[in-house]
């Protein structure tokens, strides 16, 4: 597992642990047994209690973005997206009949078809993080649509920024 | 497969469908206009009426140009269908400077003769005269020719009334968007729709002998370039590799393509592409996006855009291969390279201040002269003549196409119904 890959995991960990931190208190659960109703002995049996076990933490459980964004005439990712692409390596790789078609996007300013070119070098920089993640080249496929495909149609930041993205398309 | 050749026939089913919508020229900008007189054309055949108004279509011609004030037909003294019937005094008492008389004949069922004749009013003298055979569906073709000749005459600018333009436009449907691949007149009658996709389609280029056309369509959600035959409609794919398949442009010789192809790493590089053979080959090789090559009219040289310094510049390369050399240096963005015919200017998509605008470089000077106004322009073409560009702005929501004079003097805006029109390339001088 490459440095990249391991920092990587270790974000989505504190991630995690972030959100879990403050879904611990639920003042409204711990109400209800003080609600006079009498005493609730269910709690009292012993009986069905068992050992147990550990749980692995799933990146690939839970909402996983299908979009990821880029800056003006870049293909970087940002640390963000780099993060979400990862999650969809992970995916990729640990089920190998999974394959995906990496939609690259620009913005309508400038050349038509510099602009797929843009969208071609953004969908390339996410296959890297795919392949990083173990997910095989066979699994991936790559077009750019340029500005050819835009999803919003002002012409200001706002919708530039939505429109320069690379879509992540399961085709299996 | 089976179902793909269908559908592949549904698209080329619209062949030859007449689109409705017609491009409407407004003349936005312009140089002083010098008075002429097209005088009504005489008419001897069967019926009231010769098929098309042969005067009327240069009179539209030479007012489009930007550089000609016909006068109306009310204010002739004399209406001669020969030259032996001027009156030099009545033309020079209003002013003008040439007067253009004709007449159109029968001479079968489908068949006629249009004769004309130009003359210098000043100089008392004909400085053209010409006669062509027509039908009724070239009778439009030989006004514009008769329009060409007139123009080269009278400016000593080869006329380009006699060709074509193709064009993108996009359509929200109900059902989805709709792109479509036009080819019409320039003077934006005859509009054709060649091919119709609920896919992007790209890149339209013409073949120097103007019966083809090139473009890039994205059927199946990948890219492919097809070569496609206008009279027949008749289309092969030359290229469907994985990744880019984009950016087609005819050498010279119209026996190859350049292009610009993705490698497995999803590197775009420029290539040449044998059309007969399929073969490629590969004429740059680096990291950076090189793309939309275009030859300079010799076939020596491929342009291309490339961002290898950074941002989008243009670059020239040995149609054989070799190190590039970097062609612009003036501005953060310069892209699309297009060479004129004659080889003297080169028109690009140009950042300047904010403003993507179309701007042409003088190839021996460098100075570079900034011809458009709008904040998105792109898509520059240049007529055959190598006097005029077409290009696509989009002043709101929608792209409509703009021509303008290489010296930046006359601008005009070609609105186009309701649907978004963008990628305008026109046509060769059309030989046949």
């Amino acid at each position: 597992m490459s440095k990249f890959n391991a920092l990587l995991v270790t974000s989505f960990f504190l991630l995690l642990a972030g959100c879990a931190s403050q879904d611990i208190p639920d003042p409204d659960m711990t109400d209800e047994t003080y609600d006079g109703q009498g005493a609730d002995t269910d709690g009292m049996d012993s009986s069905g209690l068992g050992e147990g076990e550990m749980i692995d933490y799933d990146p690939t459980a839970g909402e996983l973005a299908d979009v990821v964004y880029f800056d003006f005439d870049s293909y970087e990712l940002l640390p963000d997206d780099a993060d979400i692409a990862a999650r969809h390596g992970l995916q990729l790789a640990e089920d190998s009949s999974l394959s995906v078609r990496l939609e690259g996007h620009a913005d309508e300013r400038g050349s038509r078809e510099y602009n797929i070119g843009l969208g071609e070098r953004r969908a390339q920089a996410v296959r890297r993080i795919l392949m990083l993640q173990g997910a095989q080249p066979s699994q991936i496929s790559t077009v750019s649509f340029g500005e050819e495909r835009p999803i919003a149609f002002g012409s200001d930041e706002d919708s530039w920024s939505q429109n320069r993205r690379v879509e992540f398309k399961y085709t299996n | 497969m089976r179902k793909v050749i269908v559908l592949v026939c549904l698209l080329l089913v619209s062949l030859s469908s007449v689109v409705e919508a017609q491009l409407v020229v407004e003349i936005t900008e312009g140089i002083k206009r010098r008075p002429i007189a097209i005088v009504p054309f005489g008419w001897e055949g069967n019926g009231d009426a010769m098929p098309g108004d042969v005067a009327q279509i240069i009179s539209d011609d030479l007012t489009r140009s930007g550089r000609f004030a016909p006068i109306p037909e009310e204010d002739m003294l004399q209406k001669p269908t020969t030259g032996a019937d001027v009156d030099f005094d009545d033309w020079a008492i209003l002013g003008v400077e040439a007067v253009v008389v004709g007449r159109v004949t029968q001479t079968g069922d489908n068949a006629y003769n249009v004769q004309f004749q130009l003359f210098d009013v000043f100089g008392r003298d004909q400085l053209v005269g010409y006669r062509m055979p027509a039908s009724r569906g070239t009778m439009r073709r030989v006004a514009h020719r008769a329009a060409d000749m007139i123009y080269e005459e009278l400016t000593g600018i080869a006329g380009v009334f006699d060709t074509k333009v193709s064009y993108v436009t996009s359509e929200d449907r109900p059902d989805g968007r709709l792109y479509s691949l036009i080819v019409a007149d320039q003077d934006g009658f005859n509009e054709y729709k060649i091919m119709e996709s609920t896919d992007p389609i790209m890149s339209p280029a013409w073949s120097p002998d103007s019966r083809r056309l090139a473009y890039v369509s994205f059927e199946d959600d990948r890219s492919s370039i097809f070569i496609q035959t206008l009279r027949t409609g008749n289309r092969i794919k030359v290229s469907s590799r994985a990744g880019v398949n984009g950016a087609p442009a005819f050498s010279p010789d119209g026996r190859k393509l350049v292009v610009t192809l993705s490698d497995a790493d999803g590197n775009l590089d420029i290539y040449t592409l044998d059309i007969n053979s399929r073969q490629t080959r590969r004429i740059t090789t680096h990291r950076a996006i090189d793309t939309e090559g275009s030859w300079s009219p010799d076939g020596s040289y491929i342009y291309f855009t490339s961002d290898r310094s950074g941002g989008p510049q243009i670059y020239r390369v040995s149609a054989n291969g070799g190190s590039a050399e970097r062609v612009t240096f003036e501005g953060g963005y310069n892209a699309r390279p297009r060479l004129s015919p004659d080889g003297e200017k080169l028109a690009m998509v140009h950042l300047v201040n904010g403003n993507y605008r179309i701007a042409v470089m003088d190839v021996k000077r460098k100075d570079v002269l900034v011809l458009s106004s709008g904040r998105q322009d792109e898509s520059p073409s240049f007529a055959p003549n190598s006097d005029t560009l077409i290009y696509a702005t989009r002043p709101g929501r929608k792209g409509v196409l703009e021509s303008v004079t290489a010296d930046g003097l006359i601008r005009q805006r070609l609105a186009s119904g309701d649907a978004d029109v963008r990628e305008p390339v026109w046509s060769p001088f059309q030989r046949f």
